[in-house]
């Protein structure tokens, strides 16, 4: 026999874990597969609903007034703006006082590593103090270890682009590291932990940083640091931090890999674990077996576990695999397909026509994905639904570039909470 | 040492000397699955002992980035491959199906055989604990004695200082009857394939059928069942082939008698090869010559038992993960693919092959309980991160709270060894403080050297799922549990 839910979702980014809170949300048995970590891990922890508009403009500062002026096949056309609205209170709910912005309508502008200044529609309460907007002066405090984060080079930018605040930025030795290239979490681990850090004669990690940063701070009233403090116990080492230093802390949220990014997956997955879905990760769905009776329904799917195939079946299934990155969309030199149940993605036949030149273009293959009905249910190429019972969400949705948009995160809260509750609400209608 | 021992207790495997069709593992050139990383370090964001160990250059440096240096020029293998825990976290993070557990397995087996000194002290260690399962025979034999010197602080003191096993730790005392003993005792195969007659007999008419059709899901499957085969007809013998492994043979045999009693209360009969350590330990100190010995007799054995309709359960995590996936990652063997193929956790076959979860539903234990549980990394990478809790939930008057997706931080041979030691402690410091406010009556995990790990640094008692099965389901129905 197969293992059996009501509601299998497939792929545990921000798009499946939303979309398996929502379907719990309706009642349902739940279970949540992913083959592997989602990007999730590589994005900032922002949650951008849309910075600028598909052509161009912007930054916008009410990403509502421009939903309705979306292109016909765009994720937030197919659902409605309604539909956003509802998965930003969903998410805030989920989030709680994790993250800041709640309830607003409006972008806030966060500062980010590189100097610019980003969009977005919730941010984590570690940044809240980070924001453009506020005229508080700064220093940008940077670690020689962590080159990615020039903070002098940050704060000449901000000055630049005209920051309402005057903003330093300096560049520190983080103590107690022994090598260049530590990882992330060891810095998050040093000062979660507070450990004893050999170069500052034994004090704990947070001591030893603040001592190293208080001469700088010279009356700025905020500091921030590049997002790696602390993990389990972030909000005390920021706190314990800003106690030392007489200012606030926030950290800048930074690229791949993320910590901000970690810690909102941790969010999610307590939260699913809280709501009873059941999680099965590290394991990928290769293939399914439609249903005996024909009538283009989906009967189990296979995970593979190590080479054994078994078999999952529920009511009803969400595709939440991600987009190229994700490897929910998949390329090789003919085609671009969707690889466990074959959906219809539209491309151009010639590989050449996938690409334009100018790096920096509109490219054609960053909207690639699957065309959806208003329900989510993934078209064939005549436009009739491929499946009776599945929805998908997420970036494998086609019709929208979240990079250039940035409207990664919203879209995927949107599309999920609307794929979840439908499936679960159709798992209650039978 | 009984009868039923010494087939694999003595030589048959070690002078079995396959004839070599494919190039040796360590030949192997993973280079290209360099080429497959895009640097997004996902794989350190999840290494636990990048986390607490600043020495160690983590998963995508051992991984991606040296076998890239190895195209380059005759690179040697960094020493820092031996620092890796060969928890297999990387493996499972990696978005971009970099094969970093067989980069490291391989990059290790490499290390091993060119630069390690074969009489160093490391050497020698490493040798030893990655051969338990030769040891442990001798332990087993005098299992009081043995028990009473490894106890004593002398010993481990002489352990420290003359190999590097840290003294810290109690070496697991071991049973005064085997698993292989008690089960040659009990008859053998030929006991168990008339009690699950019996059980089948029993269960033929109407105790489950009558469970099922409530369920509507069960009733979902049982229209459909005849096309997966499935459980439909109830009566026909079914058939498991055991692998116990090392240490529920001789540390704890109460774990492989649990499955033993659950597997029949389902009416399988159980068949117990011959059989050698599946090979973990071995590959976790870069022995792979060790470890290609022991597959070689693993691998016949069990590819005999599918030939006589076994399908093959293990109740180690580990030990599946092994035979999974490293087994034909690392080996070119006859029938490994196929052993590979058919191999399971032990509870995620009756998952699938039975209804346990409407057979657990409503069954009761003697007294309440309420367990912490911590998931395996080993089980993790198989999917069975969540089995446990969703299992244990049916069952009334249990409670079973997960600790949490930490790492035990022992990773088998890794946290005895006196230089890992504090590692392994910072760790397991996460897991220990969740299993503190977990505030349960026991701790519960499928791995043996987790387990450990738990009792170490929290004092909980440690049990195993089978045995909770074993509880809710047998009882005291057809053995004394004392049996
Ligand atoms: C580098 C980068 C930076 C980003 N930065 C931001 C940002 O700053 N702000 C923002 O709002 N958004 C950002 N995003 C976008 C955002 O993180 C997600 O891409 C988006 O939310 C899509 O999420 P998803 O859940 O659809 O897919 P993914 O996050 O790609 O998750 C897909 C999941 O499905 C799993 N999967 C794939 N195939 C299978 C299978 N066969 N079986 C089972 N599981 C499978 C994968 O392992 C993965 O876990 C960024 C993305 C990237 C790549
Ligand atoms: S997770 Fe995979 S792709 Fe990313 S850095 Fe590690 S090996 Fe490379
Ligand atoms: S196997 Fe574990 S310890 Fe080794 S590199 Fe990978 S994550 Fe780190």
């Amino acid at each position: 026999m197969a293992i059996e839910d009501d509601v299998l979702v497939i792929g545990g980014g921000l798009a499946g874990a939303t979309a398996a809170l929502a379907a719990a949300d309706q009642g349902g048995r739940v279970r949540l597969v992913s083959a592997k970590q989602s990007t999730l891990r590589h994005a900032s922890g922002l949650i951008d609903v849309l910075g600028y508009t598909p052509s161009g403009e912007g930054p916008l500062s009410d990403p509502f007034a421009a939903i309705p002026d979306l292109p016909r096949g765009h994720p937030y056309e197919r659902v409605g703006p309604d539909a956003v609205h509802e998965a930003l209170d969903f998410f805030d709910a989920i989030a709680g006082d994790a993250y800041a912005g709640a309830g607003t309508e409006s972008n806030a502008l966060v500062m980010t590593f590189g100097g610019t200044v980003k969009p977005t529609a919730r941010y984590p309460t570690a940044t809240a103090a980070g924001l453009a907007s506020d005229d508080r002066d700064a220093l940008l405090v940077g670690f020689e270890t962590l080159p990615d984060f020039d903070a002098p080079l940050s704060a000449a930018h901000l000055e630049s682009a005209g920051v309402p605040f005057a903003v330093r930025g300096v560049t520190v030795r983080f103590p107690g590291l022994a090598r260049d290239d530590a990882k992330l979490t060891r810095y998050a681990h040093l000062l979660d932990r507070d450990e004893r850090v050999s170069a500052a004669g034994g004090s704990g990690a947070r001591e030893a940083l603040a001592a190293t940063v208080e001469p700088h701070v010279a009356g700025a009233s905020r500091v921030g640091f590049p997002a790696v403090l602390g993990d389990e116990r972030a909000d005390e080492v920021r706190a314990d931090l800003a106690d030392r230093l007489g200012a606030e802390v926030f950290e800048v949220p930074m690229g791949p890999p993320s910590l901000p990014g970690v810690r909102l997956e941790e969010l999610l997955y307590d939260a699913l674990s809280d709501a009873g879905v059941r999680v099965t990760t590290g394991v990928p769905v290769v293939d399914y077996e439609p249903d005996a009776e024909g009538a283009g329904r989906i009967d189990r799917v296979v995970v593979d576990r190590n080479g054994t195939d078994v078999p999952h079946r529920a009511d009803q299934y969400v595709l939440a695999t991600g987009g190229l990155v994700g490897k929910g969309v998949r390329s090789d030199r003919e085609r671009v397909f969707e690889p466990i149940f074959d959906c219809h993605v539209p491309h151009p036949a010639d590989r050449y026509d996938w690409f334009v030149d100018d790096a920096f273009g509109d490219q054609p293959y960053a909207k690639f994905g699957l065309p959806v009905d208003r329900d989510l249910r993934p078209l064939d190429a005549t436009g009739d639904p491929e499946f009776a019972n599945l929805r998908a969400a997420g970036a494998i949705v086609g019709g929208y570039d979240f990079a250039a948009e940035k409207s990664g995160a919203g879209v995927s809260l949107a599309t999920g909470s609307v794929a979840g509750r439908g499936a679960g609400a159709e798992v209650n209608d039978r | 040492m009984s009868d039923a021992e010494r087939p694999t207790e003595g030589g048959t495997g070690d002078d079995f000397e396959p004839i070599q069709v494919f190039p040796e593992a360590e030949e192997m050139d993973l280079r290209p699955g360099a080429d497959n990383c895009y640097k997004c370090s996902t794989c350190d964001t999840n290494c636990p002992v990048a986390e607490v160990d600043d020495e160690f250059p983590g998963p995508k440096f051992q991984g991606p980035e040296q076998w890239r240096l190895k195209r380059q020029d005759d690179h040697d293998v960094d020493d820092s491959v031996m620092k890796c825990s060969n928890c297999m976290r990387c493996d499972s993070a990696c978005p971009s199906d970099v094969p970093l557990s067989q980069m490291h397995n391989t990059a290790r087996g490499e290390y091993v055989d060119e630069r390690m000194d074969t009489f160093s002290r490391e050497y020698v260690r490493n040798r030893i604990l990655a051969n338990y399962r030769r040891l442990a025979p001798l332990g087993s034999m005098f299992p009081r004695t043995t028990n009473f010197v490894m106890g004593l602080s002398a010993t481990q003191w002489l352990g420290e200082k003359l190999l590097g096993i840290t003294s810290e730790r109690e070496f697991p005392s071991f049973a005064t009857e085997t698993f292989r003993e008690w089960w040659d005792k009990r008859g053998g195969a030929a006991a168990s394939r008339k009690r699950a007659q019996e059980a089948r007999e029993r269960r033929g008419g109407d105790a489950t059928s009558k469970l099922r059709a409530e369920d509507p899901r069960a009733r979902r499957d049982q229209d459909s069942s005849a096309s997966r085969g499935g459980t439909s007809d109830r009566t026909e013998p079914k058939r498991i082939a055991y692998f116990h492994g090392c240490y529920s043979n001789y540390n704890t045999p109460e774990v492989a008698k649990s499955l033993v009693r659950v597997y029949e209360h389902f009416g399988y009969e159980i068949v117990v090869p011959d059989q050698h350590c599946s090979g973990t330990p071995m590959f976790a100190n870069g022995m792979i010559d060790d470890a290609r010995r022991s597959a070689e007799t693993n691998v016949r054995e069990l590819a005999a038992a599918l030939e006589d309709g076994a399908d093959i359960v293990a109740s180690c995590s580990s030990c599946s993960m092994s035979l999974r996936q490293e087994y034909p990652e690392l080996f070119d063997l006859a029938g490994i693919e196929d052993v590979a193929a058919n191999t399971w956790d032990a509870v995620e076959y009756l998952r699938v092959h039975e209804d346990l979860e409407a057979e657990l539903e409503g069954s009761t234990v003697e007294d309440d309980l309420s367990f912490a549980y911590h998931a395996p990394c080993h089980a993790r990478n198989q999917g069975l991160d969540g089995q446990t809790i969703e299992l244990l939930s049916r069952i009334d008057g249990v409670e079973a709270h997960d600790v949490g997706d930490s790492c035990s931080g022992i990773s088998g041979t890794y946290g005895w060894k006196a230089e890992n030691y504090d590692t392994s402690m910072k760790i397991g410091a996460e897991m220990f403080e969740h299993m503190a406010d977990a505030n349960a009556d026991t701790g519960l995990t499928e791995c043996p050297t987790c387990s450990m790990q738990m009792e170490h640094g929290t004092g909980y008692e440690i049990t195993h799922t089978l045995e909770v099965l074993d509880a809710a389901l047998v009882g005291t129905e057809t053995e004394g549990r004392t049996q």
